[in-house]
């Protein structure tokens, strides 16, 4: 408790050290607001522009929860089998990491191409970015039981359904939630890199990811600052969303989740 | 070979051999028998097919050629009779102490009231009735492995197959799990097949050790250890106790001997090694 005190009030000295850092840097340098807005600006445009830039938030939470969702079912899935087909595995497994190393920049104006603009497009890019370390980490959570527990099974004949329920998933837990961890934390910046491109259906309303390049083009920079502050948050909340699951749903028996039990 | 149907023997080799793909054998010609209540130790170099020779007789690696049979039954069939002990505890991590040992009862099908009943008792027996609830690793290595003994003996196995349960333990805790074992066997009668590196944790349990020999793996020695039970802390300090740990010692050394000067025999041919080995 008291290492979590002081935590917190060096991680508020940091933040107020950044914040006149800032300032001093405008002042010294004579900047105009158009290129760097000064805190005080921000927080202006934070409170002046709240109901838009909520607006915006909750559309881009939206797709990424949406897409990080979609990729959790499917991811799983797909996992599954990989993970009792062997064959399929050693078949369709280098397409997963295709779908790793492929530029989501790359596939984003396609899908544009094809559906149009709007949150489904923006869920599918999120969806797409998320769904290959879902696949390779519950994959690998999956397989790598150990092979003396493989046969315990085997020694009451169990089933490959008691097998995979009672051993395999179980076992796999941590893994899936090391690949959603890693997938939450790119799935913002998925929705947001989507709705650079693909944005929005409704003149005026879009995600942080719309609102960011009409700001840009607009000069209004304090704005700019303001949605760059809410896709901070946004990503962390996603974040710490999943490490809470993983440490309720994991800390009774797993030493990686151990780690925030101890703070 | 006439069979009786009181004396089937818990388990009878019959020429078990065991190849693998590309022809090299592991086991050859296994032959013998191990009466019911009978606790037999295999001991041998490393690389002569112990491990091998125990999953063999879980069903779990199937042989090349012979026979094995448990109370007369092939290994798949004789599982319901047969216990497997790992290596390591082999516990469940999610699961908790108590939902780790009602696991081979929970996958047999049996009904809840009825495991959870067997369970209680098994604990009781083995003392873990105080950390039913914990998890796996809240337990020192030890404990573990007699959670590990616990879910073996719940299922009230006629065989126990042990695969060097106690090898990673230190000293004092393989002692007491030994003396443990035995206690256990006093109380429900199983047959123990149990593998081990370590000569005096092999006489101080067992009945016979049988001292496998490398290249191919086959029985060398078959040597009865004829100590009085039950056997405590003074069976350990006993003359007789050294003298057959010697005596053991000695036999298992030739035959370590022997391995290590093929090995280095490099002209001799894999042919004329294994002709060699055959009692023609």
């Amino acid at each position: 408790m008291k290492r979590l005190g002081l935590t917190l009030i060096s991680a508020i000295a940091i933040f107020g050290g950044l914040l006149l850092l800032w300032q001093s840097i405008i002042w010294i340098f004579a900047l105009p607001p158009y290129l760097l807005p000064s805190p005080a600006r921000v927080a202006h445009a934070v409170i002046a522009r709240f109901p838009s830039l909520v607006a915006s938030l909750l559309l881009t939470a939206a797709a990424a929860a949406g897409g990080l969702l979609a990729a959790l079912l499917v991811g799983l899935v797909i996992a599954l089998f990989f993970a009792q087909f062997p064959w399929i595995r050693r078949m369709l497994y280098p397409y997963t990491i295709l779908l790793q190393t492929v530029p989501i920049v790359a596939i984003a104006p396609m899908i544009l191409l094809w559906m149009g603009s709007g949150l489904g497009s923006v869920t599918l890019i999120t969806f797409i970015i998320c769904l290959a370390p879902i696949i390779a980490n519950t994959t690998q959570g999956l397989i790598s039981v150990d092979r003396n527990m493989v046969d315990l099974f085997l020694m009451h004949n169990a089933s490959r359904a008691q097998v995979l329920l009672k051993l395999r998933l179980p076992h796999a837990m941590p893994s899936l939630f090391t690949g959603v961890r890693i997938a939450s934390g790119i799935a913002v910046i998925g929705a947001i890199t989507g709705e650079l491109f693909a944005g929005s259906s409704r003149v005026g309303v879009g995600g942080i990811g719309y609102a960011i390049q009409y700001a840009s083009a607009q000069l209004e920079t304090d704005y700019l600052f303001a949605l760059v502050l809410a896709a901070t948050v946004l990503g962390f909340s996603f974040f710490f969303t999943v490490m809470f699951l993983e440490w309720y749903f994991l800390h009774s028996w797993h030493e990686s989740a151990r780690v925030i039990d101890q703070e | 070979m006439t069979t009786r149907p009181i004396a089937v023997p818990a388990i009878d080799f019959d020429r078990a051999t065991k190849r693998y793909g590309t022809g090299a054998t592991t086991l050859e010609s296994i032959s013998s028998q191990v009466q019911r209540r009978e606790f037999v130790s295999i001991i041998g170099p490393s690389g002569c097919g112990k491990s091998t020779l125990l999953k063999m007789v879980a069903g779990l690696s199937p042989i090349t050629s012979g026979g094995i049979a448990i109370h007369g039954m092939t290994p798949q069939k004789a599982r319901e009779l047969i216990s497997f002990i790992f290596q390591d505890a082999t516990l469940l991590p999610w699961r908790t102490i108590r939902q780790n040992v009602v696991l081979g009862l929970e996958l047999d099908g049996m009904a809840r009231e009825t495991r959870n009943a067997k369970v209680d008792a098994v604990l009781s027996l083995v003392g873990l009735s105080h950390v039913a609830g914990s998890f796996p690793r809240q337990l020192s290595g030890g404990m573990k492995m007699r959670v590990s003994i616990a879910r073996a003996l719940a299922t009230r196995p006629q065989l126990l197959l042990l695969d060097e349960p106690f090898a990673a333990l230190d000293e004092m805790t393989r002692d007491r799990l030994n003396e443990e074992l035995l206690r256990l066997r006093d109380e429900q009668s199983w047959t123990a097949l149990f593998v081990t590196h370590s000569v005096s944790e092999a006489v101080f349990l067992s009945t016979r050790v049988l001292i496998l020999a490398p290249n191919p793996g086959r029985i060398a020695h078959d040597v009865s250890i004829d100590l009085p039970f039950p056997r405590t802390e003074s069976t350990r300090r006993s003359e007789a106790f050294e003298r057959t740990i010697a005596q053991v010692s000695r036999a298992l050394r030739s035959v370590s001997a022997a391995a290590v000067a093929t090995e280095n025999g490099a002209s001799i041919s894999d042919e004329a090694r294994t002709a060699g080995a055959h009692p023609a």
